[in-house]
């Protein structure tokens, strides 16, 4: 169990969070072919390494937060609310 | 209670005036309150406590502690009890395990004249052919398996789970936990200590004077301490990440057992050391004890072990022993001091030891062994927390490596001194644990919700002074072969075996031998497995593997994990009302709704010809507010909003970015920029995020308000041709058709009760007005309803017959006639996927969806059997087997007299006349034939535009 340190609620439980990993810009709906949307769709690259990954604090302040997380160690870091303060 | 309970020790934990009786083995036993099942039976007399798992060897006393392998027992109904540990109670039932059909006499004790048959790896070689005797030697090696029986019938017990949030938690207390705690205490920490015996204390619990006084005094330390909270009989289990650590508490009243998950903010790992085997021939008899067994047995439990005693000593425990056996009156027969080359070659005797030859020739006559030959650290919680422990050949053992820095090591795990010195270092390490777990407590509670930006601070870890390492021999086998896992009765010629037959690796070895398998999980063999192996490879695999420890460190029973049972279910506002009036049970999702009423049949001919009610609350509700509403719904719907007039709701279909239907519902305008959003029930929730999702990641500057008021608003259907009759009576809201034309929405009081939202939708296929009311005045309402309408016939109707009314009319449920395939074409609702919209979720999917043209189609099916019902899932398959589709839904219809069904079939079959077949479950085929429209009734709709 993680302990995220949300920037609304302080530092929580991750199973209050739902997961959503690496998040891929979303393509030109009216450009794109199925190979780039699929990509987006289902690829993720996976790294050993630092990850920047989307979280969603569902059971607690409901916003969407960007972090950092190492994914060999699980370490985390550079929480941000996606959209930023006013969304 | 004979002769081998001694006079009062100044540590002893048994409370002399206070007997005990208890059964073993269908006989009765006294003790002392405080005696372990052990301690009680070894001061009657008794010797031999199991069996072993392989070869039916007669065992006793090891470790004497949880951990020792030899003595698991069955308490009752309760099995696999560990006899070292578990206090005796009055009344209690404890039976061998593992030793059928006696203890005494053992028929698989042959099993020692045929062991060339149980090899290493046995379980690859024998019982292998003939195959068709499988049965048999399932039978044969059933029996043979360790454990205890265990009663199907027997009461689960009662479990508890807690969150606990200390500062700093410590594993073990011992004379370094005792003083971390307190000089953490002292440093303003909140503490957990955590003690895996009944008692604190560690290893000075059954020491001389100075370790009982130095004990008394650490007691009282952390007892005039409120924030230290102690734990005894209770042991950490476990350290994930971010120090979430798992703690199981034995001792609780009123149930069996709790799980404790702490997030620390630094955890001291001050578990002692284990001490450890030695291998040789004979070394597993009833009589071979390790020197911290024989010194809780005598200085805790006021047992003598035996009578005449050989010790075998490397170490200050081993010198303690000779003292504590002299003053229990036992005769020390030899003494071998390893240090000076001194070494035990075999232990003979039939039952137990009767005597022992030395390294140098000498039989000398006894009936107890004491070896005190090494320490184990058992680094499991190390391990967890990412650390590899470094071998210390000089003091043959391991010793914390690289610890992260919300972790600290204490103790014997560290290193060797004084008890003074010990308690030095462990007060040093609760300071510096302290300081580090305040650090984080005070950026934790600096993270204000000012939604700025979070950087970790990196802390710079004080030092905790080094505690030096008595040097020991190395031991770990003599030049004979024994036991290495007691447990499983692993001996060291099997370990040196599997390494000639090509298991040189010892990950490989321990699976083949199954070294380290049984129930102590190597805490006892480990390291000896490693020396040993090693010595037969060549290599010092001590110095070069590090035993992956994972959790749990300690057995857990499952209704540990398991906890109470708390899973929360929702109820209407009008639940209470259909209970009492008997409504089945329907539970959907955590909703628990009414089902019917006893005849759903008539609750559909009602709707058809007069009027009915239902109790939609389940409805997922999503009150939207602001400029960019139709924006929002414009994205998330594949249709389009922006034409929507006030007063008027639409259907819509979302879908996900695979094109697949996500949700449908209608959704209607309340005001300019005031919408009212309506989901499946079982969907409320995923579109509530859904919506979150898009405006957070993808149009933050949008202006809208999102609020879930499903539980917000009691719903009511009112359905049937004197729909809008009974409406009216009880609203001020205007009915006429004119004003309020099908797929309207008006607000209004209903039944006194204002703030009211009607719609006129149609899942029935009837003239029908969905209320939503505030949610208390949803009864009132309900009952209203059904006053008002009693001369027109109104009834309540559940869940199933609105099924069947909206099979009847072909309308399809999303999940059920719908699967996680089903892209947004293909579902009578082509009309509403808007392909000519800029941007909509999941537009790039249905665009080539459409040009591929090779989708599914959901179509009406009725079968040529009126009568017959395919049950939902049934294929439809071709001549030639192929599958071509399937029945997603069927009910018998009460208004046609008829069955009815939806289907997914492929295009080629989706015309109206088409002959089909429907495969049963008894393998017959059905025909059937496609319709040309979803709706088996009405399909002009005339009945909901009235």
């Amino acid at each position: 169990m993680l302990v995220i340190l949300c920037p609304h609620c302080g530092p929580r439980n991750s199973d209050e969070f739902t997961f959503q990993g690496e998040v891929r810009p979303r393509p030109d709906v009216n450009g794109t072919d199925p190979g780039e949307w699929r990509r987006y769709l289902y690829l993720r690259e996976n790294l050993a390494d630092w990850v920047s990954e989307r979280w969603f604090h569902v059971s607690g302040c409901r916003r969407y937060l960007m972090l950092e997380r190492h994914t060999v160690t699980n370490e985390i870091r550079d929480v941000e609310l996606v959209g930023g303060e006013q969304a | 209670m004979s002769g081998y309970r001694i006079d009062h020790r100044p540590g002893e934990v048994i409370d002399r005036s206070r007997e005990v009786a208890f059964d073993w083995n269908g006989d009765s036993y006294r003790g002392y309150m405080g005696d372990t099942i052990v301690s009680a039976l070894t001061a009657s007399g008794v010797r031999v406590f199991s069996r072993s798992y392989k070869y039916h060897r007669p065992r006793g006393i090891l470790t004497a502690t949880y951990h020792d392998p030899n003595l698991m027992v069955q308490v009752g109904d309760d099995p696999n009890v560990r006899g070292g540990h578990r206090r005796i109670e009055d009344g209690m039932q404890v039976m061998p395990q593992n030793a059928w059909p006696s203890l005494d006499f053992d028929v698989k004790a042959t099993n020692r004249l045929v062991g060339r048959f149980l090899s290493p790896g046995f379980y690859y070689k024998t019982f292998m052919a003939p195959r068709r005797l499988w049965p048999a030697y399932q039978m044969v090696l059933s029996r043979f398996a360790a454990g205890g029986t265990v009663d199907p019938q027997t009461d689960p017990g009662r479990f508890d789970h807690r969150y606990a949030h200390p500062d700093v938690l410590i594993a073990g207390a011992g004379p370094a936990g005792m003083s971390a705690a307190i000089a953490a205490a002292e440093a303003g920490a909140s503490v957990i200590l955590v003690e895996e015996e009944p008692q604190l204390g560690g290893h000075l619990r059954y020491g001389g004077t100075e370790d009982l006084t130095a004990l008394s005094d650490l007691i009282d330390g952390v007892h005039s301490h409120d924030a230290i909270e102690v734990m005894t009989d209770s042991v950490v289990t476990g350290r994930y990440d971010h120090n979430w650590v798992s703690v199981v508490q034995r001792d609780l009243p009123g149930v069996s057992e709790r799980l404790v998950k702490a997030r620390v903010k630094c955890l001291v790992v001050a578990v002692g050391t284990l001490e450890r085997p030695y291998v040789f021939k004979g070394n597993d008899l009833p009589g071979v004890m390790l020197s911290t067994a024989v010194r809780r047995l005598i200085n805790l439990f006021a047992v003598r072990p035996g009578e005449r005693a050989v010790v075998l000593s490397a170490n200050s425990s081993g010198d303690a022993v000779v003292a504590d056996l002299e003053r229990a009156g036992v005769e020390i027969a030899a003494v071998i001091d390893a240090r000076t080359g001194g070494s035990v070659h075999e232990a003979t005797g039939a039952k137990e030891v009767s005597s022992v030859l030395d390294s140098r020739g000498n039989r000398i006559e006894a009936d107890l062994l004491v070896t005190a030959t090494g320490w184990t650290s058992p680094t499991a919680l190390l391990n967890m927390a990412g650390d590899r422990p470094t071998y210390v050949p000089e003091a043959a053992r391991y010793v914390p490596n690289d610890l992260p820095e919300e972790v600290l090591a204490t103790g014997g795990m560290v290193g060797d001194g004084s008890t003074d010195l010990l308690i030095a270092h462990g007060a040093a390490t609760g300071t510096e644990a302290a300081r580090r777990a305040l650090t984080v407590k005070a950026f934790w509670q600096s993270v204000a919700p000012a939604g700025r930006r979070i950087e970790m601070p990196k802390a710079t870890p004080a030092g905790v002074p080094e505690l030096d390492h008595e040097p020991h021999p190395e031991m770990f086998r003599s030049s004979t072969h024994g036991i290495v896992d007691f447990s499983e009765d692993v001996t060291s010629k099997d370990l040196i075996s599997a390494a000639k037959e090509g298991y040189d690796s010892l990950e490989l070895a321990k699976r083949y031998t199954t070294v380290g398998m049984g129930p102590v999980q190597g805490k006892v063999e480990a390291v000896n497995a490693l020396a040993i192996h090693g010595e037969a490879t060549g290599s010092s695999l001590l110095e070069s593997v590090t035993t992956t420890w994972r959790p749990p460190y300690a057995p857990v029973r499952l209704g540990t994990l398991a906890g109470r049972k708390y899973e929360p279910v929702r109820y209407s506002s009008i639940q209470p009302w259909h209970e009492a009036r008997g409504a089945k049970r329907l539970v959907a999702g955590q909703w628990i709704r009414p089902d019917h009423y006893g005849d759903p049949s008539g609750e559909v001919r009602a709707v058809r010809e007069k009027v009915g009610i239902i109790d939609v609350s389940p409805i997922g509700k999503i009150d939207l507010r602001g400029r960019d509403v139709t924006r929002l719904l414009e994205l998330v719907y594949v249709n389009k909003w922006s034409k929507l007039d006030v007063g008027r709701v639409r259907y819509g279909i979302m879908c996900a970015e695979d094109g697949v239907i996500l949700d449908d519902g209608v959704t209607g305008r309340l005001g300019e920029n005031h919408y009212m959003m309506s989901t499946t029930s079982g969907g409320a929730g995923t579109v509530w995020n859904w919506l979150d999702e898009w405006l957070q990641t993808g149009h933050p500057e949008w202006d809208v308000k999102l609020t879930a008021v499903t539980d917000g608003y009691a719903s009511i259907n009112v359905a049937g041709p004197q729909s809008r009759e009974l409406v009216r009576r009880l609203t001020d809201i205007d009915l006429d058709p004119d004003v309020f034309p099908y797929m309207g929405v008006h607000t209004g009081t209903v039944a006194g009760i204002d703030d009211c939202f009607v719609w006129r939708i149609g899942f029935t296929g009837e003239l029908s007005y969905e209320i939503h009311i505030p949610s208390f005045h949803g009864l009132q309402v309900w009952e209203a309803l059904l006053e008002a309408g009693e001369d027109l016939g109104v009834r309540p109707f559940g869940v199933e017959a609105q099924r069947i009314l909206r099979l009847e009319k072909g309308h399809f449920i999303v999940g059920q006639d719908t699967d996680g395939l089903s892209q947004g074409f293909g579902f009578g609702v082509d009309w509403a996927i808007k392909l000519d919209k800029p941007d909509f979720v999941g537009k790039p999917e249905l665009d080539w969806q459409a040009e591929r043209n090779d989708h599914p189609h959901l179509v009406a099916i009725q079968t040529e059997d009126p009568r017959l019902v395919p049950v939902e899932s049934c294929q439809i398959v071709a001549t030639d087997g192929a599958i071509q589709g399937r029945i997603t839904s069927s009910r018998m219809s009460p208004t046609l007299g008829r069955s009815i069904c939806l289907g997914q079939v492929d295009p080629e079959l989706a015309r109206a006349g088409q002959l089909i077949q429907i495969r049963l479950p008894n393998g017959k085929s059905a025909p059937a034939r496609v319709l040309t429209d979803h709706a088996h009734y009405d399909p002009e709709g005339a009945r909901v535009r009235g």
